[in-house]
């Protein structure tokens, strides 16, 4: 009764195939966080904005005939003992325009804490036509105890946006960052400016 | 089992006795018996859970226990059912049966299903043991969703590696049962004329393998990220809490696959038996199990279509959900032509069998309203959901879990059960399970969110309804273990065939079946004869 | 007692019990998806009951049969099984059918989900903040904003063991401290996000719900179409007191609503220099 050398040959090899098979999903799971990433940049989920270089934003041609209102919203994650607010409530911009804003935050605890701003669009579908030259968002912010300060952001819109786009939402929210990156975990940290 | 055990053969090697029998033994039949054991216990258990939750959704205000409690008791309630009842009883019911199905003297892996089975105890031994740790088991639901699963306190670790075991334990049992079924086949068992218990594992089997592991995956992202400064899913650090929830439903929706294929392989075995009448498509049904096992990985973001996704994604998942009705459908059609025109008696089986394809449609119907996006804007997280997957899961996996027992429990103890015990479990059961149940679609589209222990006053009524059928449902399930108990300590001797409709190669073989069976194949009139 | 009998008498009761409750209340409202009061809702809402439809009719042809073989099919009664276990055209009508009926049901839930994620064009936005155990409400652009949590009646009320009857308090878990005002007839864009761990801000008169992310926005809008108090839950479980942050959105006509407005402006000016800078402080503070 006892399975046949054949037998157990073939068996060892199914069993070889199966485990190759599962080692091969349990990476899968784990590629699906920069296939997700990679999906949310092109479909734009969750609102994640593009980075883009003074040289390149000066490429796009500003379409003056069009104007797009662009609102900002600031959050601050609980637990987080910060003010954060824009300077200005929204502008009217032309896509194809470098344009300039500023937003204020300040540390009311009586320590020093590092923040990390994420950026968030709605609506998600011109997310990817979103780019900023300059935010406070692209570096982690310390903040010393009680200290209170003013950061820039200049952010171009791509002219290809949407026809139907007439409002968008940019949304940044403070978290306090997490603690001690290494320079590596830095690299993989950058995925909220990107 | 104490009379399968005085069968054994006299020319196999010695065997150990009491408990080391039970630790060592690497019989499929020993090993599948465990398995069932250890799922009613965990049955038992979870079942204590929503007798809990019943309780104190019973009428409005909280009377019984705080709310993290409530919480954790929703949320180990599912892991218990799901983990430790449900997958645990089809890996019994395989091991028991596929070899003798298939004509195989045992499993293709007998030491490796011992050991399947002994990481079960201690994975829920870790799991159970959270209730009573500082800060309480588990209470951010059983999909584990960050970040409020990362404000779990000590319980967190061991949760992670229970699912880490509980994992590994389902894995190992379906790589067995694949080698099994590829490896060990009685010649002139052809794939096309495996029962379809067995052809529904296969399919199981796999999606076993491939979901698992991304379930297993996506644990450790979280464990990482608890205790080792990963920020998978932290958005602070570049991470975002709604890639768990793709890749937790990447694993999840196959899961609930997992739950049901097996089941339908015992409809389609008990349905002809008392209908006297061969299965209506046979080849369909491996098709449409197949069909729906391949849609079950392009259709998890219907879980989650309120978290804000683009038009072209709600679109996909809308389709690709709704179209799983397709399949499904056929194979409803097939158990009802299956009816038509048989001659049908109604014992036990048979009663649990009807009761499942007429409930699990119902949660079919509401499965097919709920994949539908927009509208699923309104249902999602309510009682309607929870509704939808008990009638899936309770009348659907369990129901016929209960079928498959009175089925072949005969061929497993060689007695008969108590014909009359079992039809007063059926109808207390069927009855209280719809009062149970069916009230929750009303609370749900009233707009009763679901995990929340205390409700406004106008969900009162159903609610309580809702309650007393848990109560009496709960209270029903004990009939079934007394009758299991009488069928294993005696009864009416049953035959080999068993039940007059009965084929397959199972039933070929003496009841009880013998401890070793098969050593050598079957021959191939009876694999035919199995065919009809 | 037969099987037959027991199978008459437990469908008798199984009738009885299912029909009791229906018969007392005779309010299908309670029974059914609210109908709800913006455009949206109302799509939802047909669909919802074309769908309903077309499972009960399925439901009535599939259960028919079942019960039909049942009667008529069994052995009791002398019948003799048939052998046959195949037929190409039955099996292709029941694959093909249902997916014309599919795909039929597809064209307005496509409609429907094209409309939902139509945003442009809105009047005004709220952006709504979820945190464990309550939500904050802001009047982008208005300089207006609010913390809205479970009320202190409520509150009281469903401590473990309180002695109250929920059914003594007004609107029991279903109502708040500061209501959300709305204007009717005009195009709000919502603006959902959280400040801790995910929530979602559901109120099903409005027809829809949208999970809160921390970190993320997710938009959404409503246009309401008569003045009233509309009541609503967080729907995504979000810690112990998940079943204890209620919504109230009370709807104003356009005049009513600019006078709420304007009050409610005047009253948080002076302010509005320290708190509306700091969107994550605690109620104390903001309040």
């Amino acid at each position: 009764m006892a399975s046949t050398s054949v037998q157990r040959t073939a068996n060892r090899k199914l069993v070889g195939q199966l485990l190759v098979l599962t080692a091969m999903m349990f990476g899968f799971g784990y590629a699906l966080v920069p296939l997700y990433n990679v999906f949310c940049e092109v479909t734009g989920i969750n609102g994640k904005t593009g980075r883009l270089s003074q040289v390149q934003a000066a490429t796009l041609v500003p379409d003056k005939a069009r104007e797009i209102t662009v609102e900002f919203v600031t959050n601050v994650n609980a637990g987080l003992p910060w003010n954060f607010r824009p300077l200005q409530d929204k502008v009217v911009v032309h896509p194809g325009v470098l344009t300039s804003v500023a937003f204020e935050m300040g540390n009311r605890a009586n320590y020093g804490i590092v923040g990390q701003a994420i950026p968030s669009l709605a609506p998600q579908t011109a997310a990817r036509y979103f780019s900023k030259t300059e935010c406070f968002c692209f570096a982690r912010q310390p903040l010393a105890a009680g200290e209170q300060k003013t950061v820039p952001v200049r952010f171009i819109i791509d002219p290809k946006i949407p026809a139907d786009v007439d409002r968008v939402t940019l949304s940044y929210t403070f978290f306090e960052a997490p603690p001690a990156p290494e320079p590596q975990a830095a690299v993989k940290g950058s995925a909220p400016n990107t | 089992m104490s009379e399968a055990a005085a069968h054994h053969d006299a020319h196999h090697e010695h065997h150990a006795t009491g408990m080391m029998r039970w630790l060592t033994t690497t019989n499929h039949k020993d090993i599948g018996t465990m398995y069932l054991i250890f799922s009613l216990i965990m049955f038992f258990i979870g079942g204590s859970m929503a007798m809990i939750i019943r309780l104190e959704l019973f009428q409005p205000g909280l009377q019984f226990v705080n709310p993290q409690f409530f919480n954790s008791m929703t949320t180990m309630h599912a892991l218990v059912m799901i983990f430790g009842a449900v997958m645990p009883a089809w890996t019994g019911f395989a091991n028991w049966l596929v070899p003798l199905m298939i004509g195989a003297p045992d499993m293709a892996l007998p030491r490796l299903n011992n050991w399947s089975f002994w990481i079960l105890p201690f994975a829920f031994s870790l799991l159970l043991g959270t209730l009573f740790m500082p800060g309480g088991a588990p209470a951010g639901g059983w999909t584990m969703y960050p970040p409020l699963v990362l404000q779990t306190g000590e319980a967190f670790p061991f949760l992670i590696f229970a699912v880490h075991f509980m994992g590994a334990s389902s894995i190992a049992g379906a790589i067995n049962i694949i080698a099994t079924v590829f490896n060990m086949r009685a010649p002139g068992m052809t794939l096309m004329k495996l029962p379809l218990f067995v052809w529904t594992w296969i399919i199981t089997a796999f999606l076993l393998i491939a979901s698992i592991p991304v379930l297993a995956g996506a644990v450790t992202m979280l464990l990482t990220d608890k205790f080792f400064g990963t920020s998978f899913f932290s958005a602070a650090g570049g991470g975002d809490p709604v890639m768990f929830q793709h890749i937790f439903w990447f694993f999840g929706h196959p899961e609930v696959y997992i739950l049901i294929l097996p089941a339908f392989g015992i409809a389609s075995a008990i349905i002809p038996t008392f209908a006297r009448k061969p299965l209506f498509g046979y080849s369909s049904m491996v098709y449409a199990a197949a069909a729906i096992a391949f849609l079950s990985f392009i259709v998890w973001a219907h879980h989650m279509f309120t978290v804000g996704m683009p038009l072209a994604g709600e679109l996909f998942f809308m389709y690709a959900t709704v179209l799983i009705a397709v399949p499904t459908g056929v194979k409803v059609f097939n158990w009802v032509a299956t009816m038509w025109q048989g001659s049908m008696t109604f014992e036990t089986p048979m009663l649990f069998a009807i009761a499942f394809v007429v409930l699990f449609t119902i949660g079919g119907f509401s499965g097919l309203m709920l994949g539908v996006t927009p509208v699923d804007f309104q249902y999602h997280d309510t009682y309607f959901v929870v509704a939808h997957f008990h009638y899936v899961l309770v009348t659907g996996a369990i129901y016929s879990l209960i079928a498959g027992t009175y089925f072949w429990l005969p061929k497993m103890t060689g007695h008969m059960y108590d014909e009359k015990l079992g039809k007063l479990h059926f109808w207390l059961s069927t009855i209280s399970v719809n009062v149970l149940f069916f009230p929750q679609h009303f609370l749900g589209l009233a707009g009763m969110p679901r995990r929340i222990p205390d409700y406004a006053v106008q969900f009162a009524d159903w609610n309580m309804v809702s309650s007393i059928g848990g109560f009496v449902f709960g209270a029903s399930q004990l009939l079934f273990v007394i009758g299991i108990v009488k069928c294993i300590r005696g009864g009416e001797k049953a035959t080999a065939q068993v039940w007059e409709g009965a084929h397959g190669l199972e039933w070929t073989l003496p009841s009880p079946a013998p401890y070793h069976t098969f050593s050598e194949p079957p021959p191939a009139a009876s694999i035919e004869g199995g065919m009809r | 007692m037969t099987t037959s009998a027991i199978r008459r008498g437990a469908r008798r009761m199984a009738a009885v019990l299912a029909m009791a409750p229906l018969v007392a209340s005779a309010d299908w409202d309670k029974l059914n998806l609210t109908r709800g009061v913006t455009p949206y809702s109302e799509e939802v809402y047909q669909l919802h009951m074309l769908i309903l439809w077309v499972c009960v009719i399925t439901g009535i042809g599939v259960f028919g049969a079942i019960f039909y073989s049942i009667l008529k099919f069994r052995k009791s009664k002398g019948a003799v099984a048939a052998q046959w276990h195949e037929n190409t055209l039955v099996e292709f009508l029941w694959t093909a059918v249902p997916a014309v009926i599919l795909v039929v049901m597809a064209i307005p839930a496509t409609k429907a989900l094209v409309m939902m994620e139509d945003v442009a064009h809105s009047d005004m936005t709220i952006k709504v903040t979820g945190y464990q155990w309550r939500w904050r409400y802001d009047y982008i652009n208005e300089g207006v904003f609010l913390y809205s949590g479970l009320a202190r009646t409520s509150d009281v009320a469903r401590q473990l063991n309180s002695g109250i009857d929920p059914k003594t308090v007004d609107n029991y878990l279903l109502e708040v401290d500061r209501e959300l005002v709305l204007p009717v007839g005009r195009k709000i864009r919502f603006l959902t996000t959280a400040s801790d761990v995910i929530h979602a801000w559901w109120v099903p008169a409005l027809g829809w719900k949208r999970d809160a992310i921390p970190g993320y926005i997710n938009e959404s809008w409503a246009l309401i179409k008569e003045p009233g108090v509309y009541r609503g839950q967080c729907a995504e479980l979000c810690g112990k007191d998940h079943g204890f942050m209620p919504i109230v959105v009370r709807a104003l006509p356009e005049a009513e609503y600019k006078a709420w407005l304007e009050k409610t402006k005047a009253e948080q000016a002076p302010k509005t220099a320290d708190s509306a800078s700091a969107p994550g402080v605690s109620v104390a503070t903001a309040q």
